[in-house]
């Protein structure tokens, strides 16, 4: 059955934002596997508790690019407090909705901007509990709650 | 510019098929069971579309049954072959892993019936060995079912050698021929087909009609019951200007089939050629031994979907056996089978020429596949771990 994207979804797709590498992050994270064929990996820039600077690089679909895109825009300039807030559903209502195959793929937004954000605590050390579905890496499709959209 | 380089998933119908079918939608509109003339009339060209499907295929009319597609025929002789064979306490099958669904999933079923299968080695280049099929023949087998042409990689099985083995065993043989049928020339009778089924909209006939050849003396039954079409084996009046498109499609195919088949891979040897160039590629399935118009690529470092839609986007409508085309996790059971990883076969793309396509196109499509490859690599982490082991090959 042929995938129905929102326009939303193509247009960050077409032309995603935030792409590329920060060589001097201040943290990476990097979820899913390519044996499933979704992989994010997130950099981040932060100053006084700001994210200042987001890239993202993405092995995958239509959505998980548009997601990776979306996602980096909104915690863009964000309090790391606010970006650890950001849920999958919010970027899902973002893009106008995913089909519900690739809810997935906005779970692996979430899970990546957690694990960088956990790895830029680590290397603070700063303790934290942020915990990430580690035996699926959103590999599963599990939802985490997320609506599922048509 | 837009190119339509999807034809394995279903072709234009073509003028000739257009004007069969307005024409009988208009003027051959009886019922062929009817008595009156319109019937007559009918049934009159039933039997004429009966007659030119027969002729290209090497068989006799009576030997052809027309259904509602390839899959249609693909179960029809499955179950049938099947029922035949457990009444003889015979519950052996044999395939390929490398089937369409309409045959995968049938066994599946099968298998929950009592009955074994057996599944043949495709090999790197998507094709099986008679030695394995010999070997892999028991007393208990009632069934040979293979391809004749694979659907995502375009590799041609040794369908007259398997034929000749599955007669002298004294074994049933099917080929699920959707994918061949009007591309490559077919006779039942030299390669020892007793089963075929073909799809018309694969070569230019409109979709919903299909037909399952059964050669004379296989005492075939019904698969769907009701009236005394089809001789009593398939009920349902029958899609008589569908038929007939089908008939008129086909006989098109077969007459143009050897310059169709001399323009087609031309162009499909220099999109090969072509994508070749672009690093970290390969080319899946039979380098030589592959369908006419079938170009199917995986490319390293990206995921299909993405590369779909980017095409999608430059006009180009092409393929891909990625997870995310599929709806599930797993990326093609064809890729799989040939032994391909996960990573890789999430990479691939299927373009599938016809004789509608063009040089220029060829020319369009070699433009445009290696710079969405290299834009889709060069957001890739997937890619940038591979640059960190090899010299990246789009650093100036």
């Amino acid at each position: 059955m042929a995938m129905e994207y929102s326009e939303k979804v193509m247009e960050h797709f077409a032309h995603p934002h935030n792409v590329g590498v920060i060589e001097d992050a201040d943290g990476v994270g990097e979820v899913g596997n390519a044996k499933c064929g979704d992989i994010m990996k997130m950099f981040l820039k932060v100053d006084d508790g700001i994210i200042t600077d987001v890239k993202f690089q993405t092995f995958g679909c239509a959505s998980a690019i548009a997601t990776s895109s979306i996602a980096t825009d909104m915690i863009k300039g964000q309090p790391i407090s606010e970006a650890l807030k950001l849920t999958n559903q919010a970027v899902v209502e973002a893009l106008d909705g995913l089909p519900a195959v690739k809810v997935h793929c906005s779970v692996l937004a979430e899970q990546a901007i957690k694990a960088a954000i956990a790895d830029y605590y680590k290397r603070q050390g700063i303790d934290n509990d942020l915990s990430r579905c580690a035996d699926c890496e959103g590999c599963c499709g599990h939802d985490h709650g997320a609506e599922e959209e048509d | 510019m837009f190119v339509y380089a999807d034809n394995a998933a279903t072709t234009a119908v073509s003028e000739t098929a257009i004007n069969a079918m307005t024409k009988a939608l208009r003027e051959t509109y009886g019922n062929p069971s009817s008595l009156h003339q319109k019937g007559r009339e009918a049934s009159a060209a039933l039997r004429q579309a009966r007659e030119t499907m027969a002729k290209y295929l090497g068989a006799e009319s009576r030997e052809i049954y027309f259904t509602g597609c390839g899959t249609e025929s693909d179960n029809w002789a499955l179950r049938y072959a099947a029922k035949a064979g457990a009444a003889k306490g015979k519950k052996h099958i044999i395939s390929t892993p490398i089937e369409h669904h309409a045959i995968l999933h049938t066994l599946e079923d099968l298998e929950k019936d009592g009955f074994e299968v057996t599944l043949l080695p495709v090999y790197d280049n998507g094709i099986v060995r008679v030695e394995d099929l010999k070997n892999a023949i028991r007393e208990d087998t009632c069934l040979v079912s293979v391809m004749y042409a694979n659907n995502e990689i375009g590799s041609i099985q040794p369908i007259a050698e398997i034929g000749k083995v599955c007669r002298e065993r004294g074994v049933l043989f099917h080929t699920d021929a959707v994918q061949a049928a009007g591309h490559l020339p077919i006779n039942v009778v030299e390669q020892n087909i007793d089963m075929l089924s073909l799809s018309g909209h694969k070569f230019h006939a409109p979709k919903g009609v299909g037909a399952l050849y059964c050669r004379r003396g296989i005492p075939i039954q019904p698969f769907i019951y009701g009236g005394a079409q089809e001789r009593g084996k398939r009920a349902g009046t029958e899609a008589l200007p569908s038929i007939i498109a089908m008939a008129a499609a086909f006989a098109e195919s077969c007459e143009h089939m050897e310059e169709n088949m001399a323009r087609v891979s031309k162009m499909r040897d220099r999109l090969i050629a072509g994508l070749k160039q672009i690093p970290f590629s390969r080319l899946t399935g039979d380098e030589t031994n592959r369908l006419p118009g079938m170009v199917s690529f995986c490319f390293e470092g990206i995921e299909g979907e993405s590369l779909l839609l980017r095409l999608d986007m430059a006009g180009i409508c092409a393929s891909s056996g990625s997870a995310c085309t599929s709806g599930s996790l797993d990326p093609s059971h064809v890729l799989l089978a040939i032994g391909l990883p996960h990573e890789i076969a999430h990479g691939s793309l299927r373009l599938s020429l016809c004789e509608y396509n063009t040089e220029e196109e060829v020319d369009y499509i070699l433009q445009q596949v290696p710079q969405v490859v290299r834009t889709l690599r060069e957001m890739s982490p997937v890619w940038a771990r591979m640059m960190e082991q090899y010299p990246n090959p789009y650093k100036d």
